[in-house]
């Protein structure tokens, strides 16, 4: 393949991913760093940091419009930040001392759990409870659903478990490199009671952040090499984009399915990397 | 301006999405303009034995202010993307401090002192991470 192969075909699969990470509120790095590593042979390391560099191109990518449409739950997300920012560098001080295979292998034990969280009907669902700091913190939300042709709003729930699942996503994505979308949109929908477009829209906002330092790091020690990086960036804004413009008008439980495929893949990819 | 809470949220919802969106187009043009710079000169090469060097350690870039500043001046497409790269990453960085501008501006101290705090762990983290 020449380099300019190589670059087209590298822009398409961005594309993809960030059409899929923008619907479900993760990076992309799923789809990312395999196709990179089995598929054009690069080296794992270059992958990663192309990866990380795709998760802040899905979030911004998308985060402009899902902003706008007043989708994303802005204060919630600044205030999950805190919790994921925090976790992130506790991830990074630990990763000397940690093994990586066991830990793979608990993550995957939680992804398939939340999975099945994920698919069981609405009835077995938590309760919308009282919350004291939400009301505090005004988190609660509305935004007009396109697909319902209607205006929703929400009271969210459960603030406190929002901020410590936050964190520990957080921690993983300090520790694993995987970004903490897998963790961070089931907790707003299944336990803080939000729609799932108002999850996938803030976790979508909330990852560029995590993603900016660390990604920063890597290209400082020279892991983002800018053959890879640039079409894998170019691919993912643009598909991040079009992604954007759909998840809007597309019905909640399509969403709903998508990520939930998406959270299967990723816990096998950890199960497969924890059985290595 | 207490009485139109709605219409005070909308407009920092609408610089957030202004910011968002400017760093993300200017960052794609950079990307795509450094691409092709490196297609037409001599950095990419056109056999296939190019991308396993691209892909491997000859595609990093050396990483001093000088040459980045003279990649720019000489129209190096290296040196462009890396800066489309620099500018994608600030962007989401740059979302907060505006976050943090704006909930000023509303007087909201509560989440001007939250997104202080996003700020300060997100500068701690990078300090750490180049310490490593």
């Amino acid at each position: 393949m020449t380099p300019f192969g190589f670059t087209v075909v590298v822009l398409v699969i961005s594309y993809a991913a960030g059409l899929l990470g923008s619907l479900v509120g993760v990076g992309g790095g799923i789809i990312v760093v395999p196709a990179l590593t089995l598929l054009m042979g690069v080296g794992i390391q270059k992958a990663i940091a192309a990866s990380i560099i795709s998760v802040i191109a899905t979030s911004s990518g998308a985060a402009a419009s899902y902003v706008s449409e007043g989708i994303t739950n802005m204060r919630l997300g600044m205030v999950l930040e805190v919790a994921t920012v925090a976790g992130a560098l506790t991830g990074a001080w630990l990763a000397a001392d940690v093994p990586g295979r066991g830990l793979y292998l608990i993550f995957a034990t939680v992804l398939a759990y939340t999975v099945w969280s994920m698919l069981r009907p609405p009835a077995h669902r938590a309760v919308p409870a009282p919350d004291a700091m939400a009301d505090r913190l005004r988190l609660h939300g509305s935004f007009f659903d396109r697909s319902l042709g209607k205006e929703v709003s929400y009271r969210v729930s459960r603030t406190k478990l929002g901020l410590s699942v936050s964190y520990v996503a957080g921690v993983a994505s300090g520790l694993l490199g995987i970004g903490g979308g897998v963790l961070k949109v089931p907790v707003m929908n299944v336990a803080m009671g939000m729609p799932i477009k108002a999850c996938t829209a803030t976790s979508n906002f909330m990852i560029g952040v995590t993603a900016a330092t660390s990604a920063a790091v890597y290209l400082m020690r020279g892991e983002v090499l800018p053959f890879i990086a640039a079409p894998v960036a170019v691919g993912v804004l643009l598909g991040a984009r079009t992604g954007a413009r759909l998840m809007g008008g597309m019905r909640n439980q399509a969403i709903r399915y998508i990520f939930v495929a998406v959270l299967g893949v990723s816990a096998l990819q950890m199960l497969l990397k924890g059985l290595r | 301006m207490t009485s139109h809470p709605k219409r005070k949220v909308a407009r920092t919802e609408d610089t957030i999405s202004r910011v968002l969106r400017t760093g993300v187009n200017a960052s794609l043009v950079l990307l795509a303009a450094g691409t092709l710079l490196s297609f037409l000169g001599t950095g990419y090469g056109g056999r296939s034995s190019d991308v396993a060097r691209l892909t491997g350690a000859g595609g990093s870039f050396p990483r001093t202010f000088s040459w980045f500043v003279a990649g720019l001046l000489h129209l190096d497409g290296q040196a462009v993307i890396v800066a489309g790269l620099l500018l994608l990453i600030a962007t989401p960085v740059a979302r907060v401090a505006v976050s943090m501008a704006a909930f000023s501006v509303e007087r909201n101290r509560t989440y001007v002192a939250i997104t202080a705090l996003v700020l300060l762990l997100l500068l701690l983290s990078f300090a750490l991470g180049m310490a490593a």
